[in-house]
């Protein structure tokens, strides 16, 4: 299948973030400090594949997926879309970005406008790019249809009108809408029911296949994610602490914070209940960010050097890379456990 | 044993000028001291409903409640406003899903612990403080001593809830209902929490009912398992059997639709459809429009409990054929 | 695109539940209105005094503006004259029939004016960058700052009477407020997700203000806006009352109240009747303004 859109060539990554950073001044108790929300994120998404996101609330996720739309500005790093770089002089524009990637929100309530019908808004998006309003409501209403919604019935129907799952429905159609390469699902399904979460992970499949869509999934559930990802990148704090392909990471989880996150998971068979937890304690504030390691304070393994340099998350080189952020995954480190 | 808890066909519907909302439709159960009951369902089930009922915290004037909840021998629909009082925060405790909302922002949780012990137990102001103390140490407060000064806004959320339960065990309550006190937690909170909530729970002997839609958090906490669809209890009995062998379609759809380990190549069996409205539930099983296995008589009326086996309960017509075809 | 759209769910097309009946927002903020007996009630009121305004000429027994000597304050029933007649001797029952038209004009006018270019300001306040907020912002704060009934009689002072330039001052004391709300308004909306969808499918900011934005903040400017009827009509009393706003002999019943004040003695009755007609139509006004306002809120 050959698409005019895609200029790179199937080998070209469909994007690559490098070193982005995005840090928020905040007021607190008077003084103004920053929160280190992303730090430093580097990765490469390929076409067509699936790249699963998790980490703990506060980790930086919604931060990244708004840095990836240019929903909020970076403070550093660089972008690069389908080969060009995005906002820079030679490459593509934002504007230009936002016809190709588009993002379906936790909350499905309120990514719907309340007082427009919900084919209103899904019509939006063809609208604004240029189609007549009869045609974006042709668009929509299609649209509707591949979402598993009947339009007729659900088209004229406010937010308030729909169950959780079928607000979810309409925010993927409104994300397709336009046609996009990739969409960036920020917890998409997390607020859903079971037997609807289900619905919608199927049918997030189905279209993925349907649209040859290239996914940004993020999520905090760990047992979708590796049922949705081919490839699953680990965030702590505002850091990627391990990359890699889906099956590596959740077989062979290298980094102690993946450990713990897996480990963390309910067991689903009362027979066999987790008698201790993997770590104590609760995520540190990304409001000065412990140092070295962000993970020493947590990390059962944590030595003198983990508090005093930031391991670096190793050399990544092709697709199936498995790297992870740690001391002791690094040769020459200090770390006592360091593998050699 | 004599049940702590029993309650027994339960309603609870809320009247408003628009419509009537069906929360909860008869639903029965019974708690055992030192027993974890699990109510597991899905969003807008009557879950919560049926704890605030426990508590009489529901809005009086738009609320109407029938049936009998009976709490330690106590009927709790007919206690005047004072001996509801001793029963709530006494007899009774409850912890919620937002720590934030059943603190008080303006005191320090010492303060707040402190208060609490004094009122129910008539202790001393040293020996409620030394109390609020150990009952931090008790849920592992880290650092108990220096937390006690703390205001709730500058606690992170394990820590808050941790309080709450501080708080809620204040004065040995010999019930706790505890209304998804996990799902706003992080993973790694989470477990840590729950863990702390089962070693509590066994050490003081409480009966607990445990509210949750996550299966997973169910498996690890309870001993029974109650599993509610639109204001019913659909199927109930001990955790693991439930677990291994559902007999509800409900419940069976739940576990294929829960992920947990599905091979990647297929799709997840979902249930088709969505919950019903709470205004206009059907008049025969709720479940109906959405299962594989209805039969004409499943539209008609709601089925009538039946007991497969003396701790199990399952509220369908095939319940029969289901229980074989989980046996097989 | 090789297959062909099959449905990926069964069972989700279904003829399914079409819930309660289908309605859009205003369809249901209407259907609620309806069956609001004590809304409806003061909204027949309110539309009485709009057509006896509108229809004085027809309504009113004699000239508002006919003097006579040997008439002046005449008790109830006097010769014909209803409501007896004023210290200048003209029919009361005319003069305040007529009196409506000056009052229900200083009632709107001020606040339609003030809901357009305060509301506009307000829009542009929320929506607009963190500077323009600020400059829109701390200047309506300046005015914020007075007391609306001094400001007010400050601003119609300053610019000397009549009933023009009593309503520019008293939509000059509204503007600030009401830009506040739709200010507050807007900055909500603005923080919600949809926006931030709209953003993401590649729309400028004049289209999500049209399309999302102006349609959620509509509601409470036009609650707010409702609200301030009432009190533009007192407001307006006030003005003429100290002699600001409408100018004699124009029939204004704040200027009534004022003039038949000196005969209270004598006509204590008449002497009610102005002020019984303000307070009547600005608290309907208000009861309307609050049926409305609880029918908008609630979201099934
Ligand atoms: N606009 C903002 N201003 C200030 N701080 C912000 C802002 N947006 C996010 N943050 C902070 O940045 C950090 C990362 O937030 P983010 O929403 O990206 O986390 P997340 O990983 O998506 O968490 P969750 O799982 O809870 O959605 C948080 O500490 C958050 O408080
Ligand atoms: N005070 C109330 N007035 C009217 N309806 C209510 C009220 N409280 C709850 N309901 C309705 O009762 C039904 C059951 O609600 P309940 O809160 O028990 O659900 P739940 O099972 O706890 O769901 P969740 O998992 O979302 O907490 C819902 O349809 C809800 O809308
Ligand atoms: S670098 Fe040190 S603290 Fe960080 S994860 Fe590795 S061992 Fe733990
Ligand atoms: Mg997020
Ligand atoms: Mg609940």
């Amino acid at each position: 299948m050959s698409d005019a859109r895609d200029v790179g060539g199937p080998a070209q990554p469909l994007l690559i973030a490098r070193d982005l950073a995005k840090h928020f001044q905040v007021r607190g108790g008077g003084r103004s400090a920053h929160v280190r929300a992303v730090d430093g994120v580097s990765f490469t998404l390929f076409k067509g594949e699936t790249l699963g996101i998790v980490g703990e609330s506060g980790c930086g996720k919604s931060t990244l997926a708004r840095l990836l739309l240019h929903l909020v500005q970076r403070d550093a790093g660089e972008l690069i879309f389908d080969g060009e770089p995005v906002g820079a002089p030679h490459g593509i524009t934002v504007a230009g970005l936002r016809r190709h990637v588009q993002m379906v929100f936790q909350d499905s309530y309120s990514s719907l406008n309340p007082r427009m019908p919900v084919q209103d808004s899904v019509a939006f998006g063809p609208f604004v790019h240029g189609r007549s309003k009869p045609d974006a409501r042709r668009v929509a209403r299609d649209m509707l249809v591949k979402v598993g919604l009947n339009p007729d019935l659900f088209g004229p129907r406010y937010p308030h009108e729909l169950s959780g799952g079928q607000k979810q429905r309409v925010n993927i159609a409104r994300a397709l809408a336009i046609e996009p390469r990739m969409v960036i699902l920020d917890e998409a399904v997390s607020a859903l029911d079971k037997s609807v979460e289900a619905q919608v992970l199927n049918l997030l499949r189905a279209l993925k296949q349907q649209f040859n869509l290239t996914y940004l999934f993020i999520s905090h559930d760990l047992n979708v994610v590796r049922y949705v990802s081919d490839r699953v990148l680990v965030m702590y704090l505002g850091r990627v602490v391990e990359l890699g392909p889906s099956e590596a990471i959740f077989t062979r989880p290298q980094h102690p914070y993946t450990r713990a996150l897996l480990g963390s998971r309910p067991s689903m068979d009362p027979r066999h209940r987790i008698e201790e937890p993997p770590i104590t304690g609760d995520p540190p504030s990304p409001i000065d960010p412990p140092s070295g390691c962000r993970f020493h304070t947590r990390c059962p393994f944590a030595e003198a050097v983990c508090a005093e340099r930031a391991p670096e998350l190793g050399e990544w080189r092709e697709r199936a890379s498995h790297v992870a952020a740690c001391h002791m995954l690094e040769p020459g480190s200090g770390h006592s456990r360091t593998v050699q | 044993m004599t049940a702590l808890v029993e309650v027994s066909d339960l309603s609870v519907r809320f009247v408003t000028r628009e419509a009537t909302v069906h929360a909860v439709n008869g639903v029965s159960f019974s708690v055992r001291p030192g027993e974890v009951l699990c109510i597991l369902g899905e969003s807008g089930s009557g879950k919560s409903v049926t704890l605030r009922a426990m508590m009489r915290l529901l809005p009086p004037r738009r609320t109407r409640i029938d049936g009998t909840i009976r709490i330690d021998g106590q009927d709790v629909l007919a206690l005047d406003k004072r001996r509801l009082r001793e029963l709530r925060g006494g007899l009774v405790s409850m912890i919620f899903q937002e720590p934030m909302t059943a603190l008080d922002p303006v005191y320090t949780i010492g303060t707040q612990i402190t208060e609490t012990v004094m009122r129910h137990k008539g202790n001393g102001r040293s020996a409620a403080r030394a109390r609020a103390l150990e009952l931090l140490e008790l849920v592992k407060i880290p650092e108990a001593e220096r937390r006690l000064a703390n205001y709730p806004h500058e606690l992170s959320g394990g820590l808050r809830q941790r309080a709450m339960i501080a708080m809620a065990l204040s004065c040995g309550p010999r019930l706790l209902l505890a209304d998804e006190p996990t799902t706003a937690l992080d993973a790694t909170v989470q477990i840590q929490v729950l863990i702390l909530l089962r070693r509590l729970q066994r050490e003081l002997g409480m009966g607990t009912i445990f509210v949750t839609h996550d299966l997973g958090v169910a498996s690890e906490i309870a001993d029974r398992i109650a599993v509610m669809y639109a204001g019913r209890i659909v199927e109930e009995g001990p955790v693991a059997d439930v677990l291994r062998a559902p007999m509800h379609p409900y419940t069976q759809g739940l576990l294929a639709s829960t992920v947990h380990g599905q091979s990647r190549d297929g799709e997840i069996e979902a249930i088709p459809g969505s919950p019903p409205d709470m205004r206009r539930l059907p008049s025969g099983c709720a479940f109906a429009p959405r299962c594989i296995h209805a039969q004409p008589a499943c539209r008609t009326t709601m089925p009538e409990p039946r007991w497969p086996s003396p701790d199990r309960m399952a509220r369908c017509v095939r319940i029969d054929d289901a229980a074989l075809v989980a046996a097989e | 695109m090789s297959q062909t759209a099959t449905l990926p769910i069964a069972g989700l097309n279904d003829d399914a539940p079409p819930a309660l009946r289908v309605r859009g927002y205003w369809a249901n903020v209407g259907h609620r209105l309806r069956h609001d007996p004590v809304t409806l009630c003061f909204a027949a009121v309110v539309l009485l005094i709009v057509l006896m305004a509108i229809f004085a000429p027809l309504l009113a027994p004699f000239d508002p503006y006919k003097e006579s000597v040997v008439l002046r304050l005449k008790p109830f029933g006097y010769r014909g004259h209803t409501l007896g007649t004023d210290e200048l001797g003209r029919d009361l029952l005319s003069r305040l029939i007529y009196g409506a038209r000056s009052s229900l004009l200083m009632g709107l006018v001020p606040v339609c004016i003030a809901t357009a270019l305060g509301g506009t300001l307000g829009v542009i306040g929320g929506f607009a960058g963190r500077r323009v907020n600020a400059i829109i912002m701390r200047t309506m704060d300046v005015f914020y700052a007075f007391p609306s009934v001094l400001l007010a009689v400050a601003i119609s002072g300053a610019m000397g009477g009549g009933m023009a330039n009593g309503m520019a001052a008293l939509a000059l004391v509204f503007i600030p407020a009401m830009c506040r709300v739709a200010e507050t308004a807007t900055a909500q909306v603005r923080s919600l997700d949809f926006i931030e969808a709209a953003r993401a499918t590649g729309a400028g900011r004049l289209a999500i203000v049209r399309y999302h934005v102006l349609g959620n903040v509509l509601g409470p400017v036009f609650i707010y806006a409702s609200s301030l009827v009432s009190v533009s009509i007192l407001l307006a009393s006030g003005l003429s009352f100290l002699g600001l706003g409408v100018k004699p002999p124009t029939p204004d019943w704040g200027l009534m109240l004022s003039t038949l004040r000196q005969s209270i003695y004598i006509v204590p009755l008449s002497c009610a009747l102005p002020g019984a007609a303000i307070f009547v139509t600005s608290i309907c006004f208000n009861l309307v303004s609050d049926g409305i306002r609880s029918a908008m809120d609630v979201r099934l």
